[in-house]
């Protein structure tokens, strides 16, 4: 477990950083939490010959909400700051749900929700949960800032839109369109393990009616994937055991798991259907149930 | 003789916070890897990527120009002097051991092992010179599945061919047992392979000074070892150390004689510096020995009424590619163990030992013991449930009473002590098991998606290893004797020497009790060492629960020496005749007049000054003793788990863990409870999470605590502990400790799960019972309920039980 060769850098802005990064070229990688990068540099599975630590750049470790709900998650912002964050768990039941079930104490007192996000692992739990929320990263480089919708951003398994030469520097989701509802589950083959299957559901409901949802799924494809079709089952309705049921079988469909040592292809399927049909009938529940 | 355990000061049985943790939790141990030498260099070895395979070549002349390389070497450079990898345990006449070099020159026979070794500045520089160096290979089929390894058509792991030996053992009239029993019933359970996983990984540093070489290594044998490189590898015993620094775990992967210790001493000799070699936790999971992997057939034969006839037992067992120090007697240890507490008319048992390209299996905490009892605990829940009777009510039927102590079994053991009614009713109040039995019955009425299950297991085991002479009537190579020196230091203190070296049990602090009890001294005034052989000449070391029945008798008998001779210098200060003393807490007094006495340490300075000592009374207060222990030990108890398994997902939450053991009389309660605990974790771990798994190629797949599932603290339920005590036969009433809680554990969880789907038709799960290998049981039995299941066709070791799956995959 003996890392290559590299260069590390710990700049103290974002330019500066930015600069060492174009210079770094494909060879560079950015260093938030480490959680990922550090164990794969060790396995040797990445051999980045310049490593840009960001953790001195001020300012990044914030999540807060603007004044009409839209949530903003700096880049230094750690799981554990989500954990036991009070904004999240009065506003945000889907990541107030996942924020426990990141890896272990250990990884959570480091790990990012935005290196998550860009480490675009396909059992990254974040990645579903952003996604079911409609959220985007924002990325900055030489030119200035963009904004990047989480259904863009992912491009396969541990490959993202960034250039070389940006930094991603918060994760946004958008103020809700009612009452959020929704959750996170996760099977894990032991606490802390990566996903066998996760799946995040997220609504915003006015009355009984669903006037958004998003459903998307951790670990059961070659990236975090989108039920759309799932989601779309269930706008415009009320929940009922017929659309619970609807929406889980399409999420199923959606799933392309594939059989591994963490499980069989069917069973992944089966475990999607499972979580949609628990996480939506608790969503149907009355308030005080569902907060139980 | 006066020292007895019953001294007024009474540290036996005192919850001592451990002497060894301050220094542990304040980063002031002396693991192998802090061990920094003037000129040392570091090794990094290049391993085999394949299963098998010929090595036709190797060239390591490409690392030799990487930076900060100052050698390189391949297997044939070693081929004149590394000799073969001991096995010290031939249990039958006709075993085929094969050569098994240290570093592999022709061929390779498992996915890690070592084919070149590369000696640079530091380690960075030495594993990123492993990728300059060329082998080439010439890829030979693998062995992985031992159930067809001994076809005829089989590829072979050896010229040999496939197996190893075949040990028998039977009792009584087997085929009268079975041939008009009322019921018969067989099973085939699965062992699966694990990894033993200790916290500290593997570490070497080997330094020649001269002709001698002192080795120090995370061991737990830092004696066996000593022995192994003087008798196997030509080094002078005389000119050989050992030293195992403060050792961090073992749990029998260190009970090893490593390629990699025999390596690190052939390679500081060649390049004339001191070498160090740590190894990656991804090393450690391919190429620490592994545990377990057996196929046990076992077939029981019962009146209707629940009591035993016979036991037949029919065991493969994966040696791996090589035989290691103790691989072929590791399932021989458990062949006496499957009748374990019960009665019987007869018994017979066949263990055939195997080869396959996977890493050599070996000694892993109970070896041998853990997977007897899982398979003698299941199948008499398989029994209850086939006749309708109680569980609990069945082992009672069977057990041997309290009252038939000492018993003879029908293996010949004696089991010299044990109460399993009391340990049993204790468990049973704790658990709450009516009340739960009646939450069960409701829960299964209304048909819960969470089912509830009660899983027991009334185990023994045979620990404090072992008499010699049964070790020799075994063909063990060595015996089971243990050593303790005692040292009256001038001042009064004491210096404590022990051969059973500690690596985590917490032997400073026992060994002070029980020295302080025997010379009547301060807790706080001994000293204990161990672990070098310099300073501690003479051991058998650290496993099977041996310790204390062995290591702890010996000091008792050097103690005796002590007071002995203490005895009659204090009479002679006292001008009294040594008939006339007594001693009691540390002081010799004349009988009938209390004001007449010298304390221990008082003696120990008067023997120093040496001014008065009586004739022909040599001037120390020092003795050695050596025990050989009569017999084993058989702790017992009653573990019972309640699962919750909720049949959408497969998932097992384990809800209530009740543990009663009986360990005879407890030393420290603290060490013990963490004992229990430890133990139960790992047990746990083998029926929920851990498997060792080979892909079709031969691969390890689970090279990373990513991949191998050790459960941490939020995985595991609180326990529930108690003891029951019923001292064992010898002097100390002490038993063992370190693997009855896994031995007990791993039945009673699956028990549990197996009770909560037996409704659904469930018969068995395999393990480890992972969410989906218990979704699709449950699957697999739909709609047909569990009553009146077959006496007979059960599955052959060919085709796994239940429809579950292949060993290590998961489909």
């Amino acid at each position: 477990m003996y890392p290559s060769r590299f260069r590390y850098e710990a700049p103290h802005t974002v330019a500066e950083a930015i600069r060492l990064l174009a210079a770094g070229g494909d060879n560079a990688k950015v260093l938030a939490g480490g959680q990922s990068l550090v164990p794969l540099m060790k396995l040797r599975f990445a051999a980045p010959e310049l490593v840009v630590d960001i953790n001195n750049l001020p300012g990044l470790s914030y999540h807060r909400a603007d004044p009409d709900g839209t949530l903003r998650i700096g880049a230094l912002c750690r799981h554990a700051d989500l954990e036991r964050s009070a904004l999240l768990a009065g506003t945000q039941p889907t990541m107030a749900a996942a924020a426990p079930l990141i890896a272990d104490p250990i990884v959570r007192n480091r790990g990012t929700l935005v290196g998550s996000l860009c480490h675009a692992d396909p059992q990254g739990d974040w990645a579903s949960v952003v996604l079911s929320l409609g959220g985007s990263v924002v990325a900055e480089g030489p030119d200035g800032r963009r904004s990047i919708p989480m259904t863009d951003f992912v491009t396969g398994p541990f490959q993202n839109l960034l250039a070389p030469d940006e930094i991603a520097v918060e994760a946004v989701i958008p103020a809700a369109q009612g009452e959020r509802r929704g959750g996170y589950l996760k099977l894990e083959r032991r606490v802390g393990d990566f996903a066998t299957v996760g799946v995040a559901v997220s609504l915003e409901t006015a009355g009984e009616v669903v006037r958004r949802a998003g459903i998307a799924l951790t670990g059961v494809g070659a990236s975090t994937i989108a039920a759309s079709a799932a989601a779309a089952a269930l706008t415009g309705h009320s929940l009922t055991a017929e659309s619970i049921a609807a929406a889980a079988s399409a999420a199923a469909e959606a799933a392309r798991p594939r059989t591994d040592h963490r499980g069989s292809a069917e069973y992944k399927r089966h475990m999607v259907a499972t979580f949609v049909e628990r996480i939506l009938t608790r969503c149907s529940a009355e308030p005080a149930e569902r907060a139980a | 003789m006066t020292a007895t355990v019953d001294a007024p000061t009474a540290e036996l049985g005192k919850a001592r916070l451990r002497k060894e943790d301050a220094k542990l939790i304040t980063g002031q141990t002396n693991w192998t890897d802090n061990i920094k030498l003037t000129g040392m260099l570091h090794l990094a070895f290049l391993r085999s990527p394949y299963a098998h395979a010929k090595i036709t070549r190797v060239d390591v002349s490409g690392a030799l120009g990487q930076p900060g390389v100052i050698a390189a070497f391949s297997g044939a450079d070693f081929a004149a002097e590394q000799g073969s990898l001991p096995c010290a345990w031939p249990v039958t006449p006709d075993i085929v051991i094969p050569p098994h070099p240290p570093m592999a020159v022709d061929e390779v026979r498992y996915v890690g092992e070592a084919v070149a070794v590369v000696v640079a500045r530091d380690r960075y520089a030495a594993a990123d010179a492993l990728a300059s160096i060329d082998v080439d290979y010439e890829p030979l089929p693998p062995v992985l599945d031992i159930r067809t390894a001994l076809d005829p058509g089989s590829p072979k792991v050896h010229e040999a061919g496939n197996k190893s030996y075949e040990w028998v053992f039977a009792n009584g009239d087997v085929d009268a047992a079975f041939s008009d029993a009322p019921v018969v019933l067989e099973r085939t359970y699965r062992q699966q392979r694990l990894i033993p996983c200790a916290m500290e990984p593997r570490a070497v540093v080997a330094q020649w000074v001269g002709d001698e070489v002192t080795l120090w290594s995370a061991t737990q044998i830092p004696h066996v070892l000593r022995f192994a490189l003087s008798a196997f590898f030509g080094i002078p015993e005389q000119n050989v150390r050992v030293i195992a620094p403060d050792v961090g775990g073992g749990f029998g992967s260190k009970l090893q004689v490593t390629a990699e210790e025999v390596l690190a001493v052939l390679i500081g000799r060649k390049v004339g510096k001191p070498v160090k070699w740590t190894e990656t936790r991804t090393e450690g999971n391919m190429t620490v020995h592994h545990g377990r992997d057996q196929w046990q057939r076992i077939k029981i034969a019962a009146e209707a009424d629940g009591r035993i006839r016979g036991l037949s037992v029919d065991l493969l067992a994966d040696m791996g590619a090589y035989l290691m120090l103790v691989t072929p007697g590791v399932p021989l240890l458990g062949a006496f163990m499957f009748p374990a507490i019960y009665k019987m008319d007869a018994y017979s048992f066949k263990c055939t030992g195997v080869f396959s390209t996977k890493m050599p299996t070996d000694a892993y905490r109970g070896a041998g013991r853990p997977e007897a009892t899982f398979a003698i605990e299941r199948i008499m829940d398989e029994l209850a449930a086939e006749l309708g009777i109680e569980p609990l009510e069945l082992r009672e039927r069977n057990w041997i009473k309290h009252e038939e102590f000492p018993y003879t079994t029908i293996c010949g053991l004696t089991y010299d002590s044990g109460n399993y009614e009391a340990a049993t009713a204790k468990a049973r109040e704790l658990f709450d098991y009516d009340g739960l039995r009646a939450e069960q019955r409701l829960r299964n009425e209304r048909g819960d998606k969470v089912r509830l299950g009660i899983g027991i297991s009334t185990f023994t085991e045979m620990c404090g290893l072992a008499p010699s002479r049964v070790l020799g009537s075994l063909s063990y190579g060595a015996g089971g004797w243990e050593h303790a020196s005692i040292r009256m230091l001038p001042t009064g203190k004491v210096e404590v020497v022990t051969g059973s070296s500690a690596h985590g049990q917490g032997h400073e602090t026992a060994w002070s009790q029980i020295v302080a009890d025997q010379l009547g001294v301060p807790f706080e005034d001994i000293r204990v060492l161990h672990g070098d052989t310099q300073v501690s000449p003479k051991g058998m070391d650290t496993y099977g629960s041996r310790s204390l029945a062995v290591g702890g008798l010996a000091l008792v008998s050097a103690c005796d020496k002590v007071v002995a001779k203490a005895k009659i210098i204090a009479a002679a200060m006292l001008e009294a005749s040594a008939d006339d003393l007594e001693f009691s807490a540390g002081r010799f007094s004349v009988r009938g007049d209390p004001e007449a006495s010298k304390t221990i340490q008082e003696v120990a300075l008067a023997t120093f000054a040496a001014h008065a000592l009586p004739e022909g009374v040599e001037p120390s207060l020092d003795s050695d003793a050596t025990y050989d222990p009569d017999n084993f030990s058989f702790p017992h108890g009653t573990h019972l788990c309640a699962t919750e398994v909720d049949t959408e997902t497969g998932f097992v939450h384990i809800r209530s863990y009740v543990a009663v053991d009986d360990v005879g009389v407890v030393v420290n309660p603290l060490i013990v409870e963490g004992q229990v605990h430890g133990g139960i974790a790992q047990g746990i771990a083998q029926a929920l999470y851990e498997e060792g798994v080979y892909d079709e190629a031969g691969n390890l797949v689970t090279t990373t605590l990513a991949d191998y599932l050790v459960p941490a603290a939020a995985d595991l339920p609180s326990y529930r502990t108690e003891r029951t005590s019923t001292p064992a036969s010898n002097r100390l009433g002490v038993k063992g400790v370190g693997e009855a809680g896994t031995i007990a554990s791993t039945p009673a969880v699956v028990n549990a799960i197996v009770d909560a789907l037996r409704p659904l038709g469930v018969q068995d799960v395999t393990m480890p019972c992972t969410p989906e290998r218990v979704w699709r049981a449950i699957q697999a039995a739909h709609g047909q309920p569990a009553h009146g299941q077959p006496a007979h066709g059960q599955p052959a070791h060919g085709q796994p039980a239940q429809g579950t799956e292949q060993s290590g995959g998961m489909a």
